[in-house]
């Protein structure tokens, strides 16, 4: 098993986690992926780097460090993402009931291992 | 651990969304353990951000902390929720008292008489307000702070400038963006002034959107919330209406739980205050 693998793996095991994708932050392109049925790969990981791209902006523009986590919460589940070296992203895609701190400490963990 | 701590650790356990949490979170606080109390109260905050009670526990054991802003801005929730609150105006009158700030702690305090003019322990509490000396200075947040009002009292026409007076930290790293990246309100000042805000402001155009889009793709629903940590601070973004974004920023030892309830109630205040402005 890669490294890669390993890492979606780590993240997928969490309670509640449908699936996770590690996406190319540049132009929105899936590199690995790891989903269950009816998550759309594509669209999370195109969606997910555009915004973590204008939130590192948004960081950038007062001053701060660019950001080692993001949670968008929606009503009925979440968009994690743990931005790594080289321009990646690990995003998970979790829903209502999921283990969001231990989910946020494997993602931030296993970001750090992405290359 | 003792028996009845152990009993509802084991009902919160069974029943996760019980209100077991008001008696454990009180249980733990009275034995100390300050701690585990402020992380059930915390859960129960989240769970029920309109319970009352919820926001009074958390201002007591805050306060029992040390954290005398965190239990002022927890009080002035409760009361927001139930302006009758005589514990929360209480507690909201210790901590004017404890700031020196006697006037202040009399106003409270004689509103809670005339909600409950049957409680004993608040004519001796006035009575001690004359010849007692404050036990301990207060951080600066609480001595500036406004007397809290009830959301149904609150903004007639205000400007920009008060947007946020009543919230933690005034409007000093609150920021209430329009859908064009225009600074409504608040303020995010760098070392070159609000030139910071703006600039911030202006990235953050559409972000509601992109938002949107991405949970709605998703399946997720209508987003609520973006929380985003950096090294240097917690910043979390909300949605007072479908065309603005409010950004809430603090120093990263704030919980990044308590940045979420701060942007939350930041976000009912410019929802009320566009409401007016039309």
């Amino acid at each position: 098993m890669t490294a890669t693998q390993t890492s979606l793996d780590r993240v997928t095991r969490v309670a509640g986690v449908r699936g996770a994708l590690i996406v190319s932050a540049a132009d929105g392109l899936v590199v690995a992926e790891q989903l269950m049925d009816g998550v759309d790969g594509q669209a999370a990981a195109a969606l997910t780097g555009s915004l973590v791209g204008r939130l590192a902006r948004t960081a950038e523009s007062a001053g701060l460090r660019p950001p080692v986590f993001v949670h968008l919460r929606g009503e009925a589940g979440s968009v994690l993402a743990a931005p790594g070296p080289d321009d990646l992203v690990l995003v998970a895609v979790v829903g209502p009931e999921a283990n969001l701190g231990l989910a946020r400490l494997e993602m931030i963990e296993a970001a750090g291992r992405l290359a | 651990m003792t028996e009845d701590i152990r009993a509802l650790t084991a009902r919160m356990a069974d029943e996760p969304g019980s209100l077991a949490f008001l008696e454990l979170a009180e249980a733990l606080r009275r034995r100390g353990q300050l701690e585990a109390a402020y992380k059930v109260a915390r859960g129960g905050v989240s769970r029920y951000p309109g319970l009352a009670d919820a926001h009074d526990l958390m201002a007591r054991v805050l306060s029992d902390q040390g954290d005398l802003a965190g239990a002022f801005d927890a009080w002035s929730s409760a009361l927001q929720l139930d302006p009758m609150r005589t514990s929360a105006l209480k507690g909201i009158a210790f901590l004017y008292f404890r700031a020196g700030d006697r006037a202040a702690a009399l106003t409270h305090l004689e509103r809670a008489l005339e909600v409950d003019p049957d409680d004993p322990t608040i004519p001796q509490a006035i009575s001690r307000l004359g010849t007692e000396a404050p036990a301990a200075p207060v951080p600066p947040p609480v001595e500036s702070r406004p007397l809290p009002t009830p959301v149904s009292s609150a903004p007639a026409a205000r400007g920009t400038q008060d947007l946020f007076e009543q919230l933690e930290g005034g409007g000093q790293g609150l920021l209430l963006v329009d859908g064009n990246g225009l600074r409504l309100g608040g303020r995010l000042t760098g070392a070159d002034g609000d030139a910071m805000g703006d600039r911030v402001a202006a990235q953050l155009a559409g972000v509601s959107r992109e938002a949107a889009r991405a949970t709605r793709l998703l399946g997720l629903g209508s987003w609520h919330s973006i929380a985003l940590e950096s090294p240097d601070a917690h910043l979390v973004l909300a949605q007072p209406t479908s065309d603005t974004v409010l950004l809430a920023s603090r120093d990263p030892s704030m919980p990044m739980g308590r940045v979420t309830l701060l942007a939350e109630r930041a976000a009912r205040a410019a929802r009320a205050w566009l409401e007016v402005e039309g």
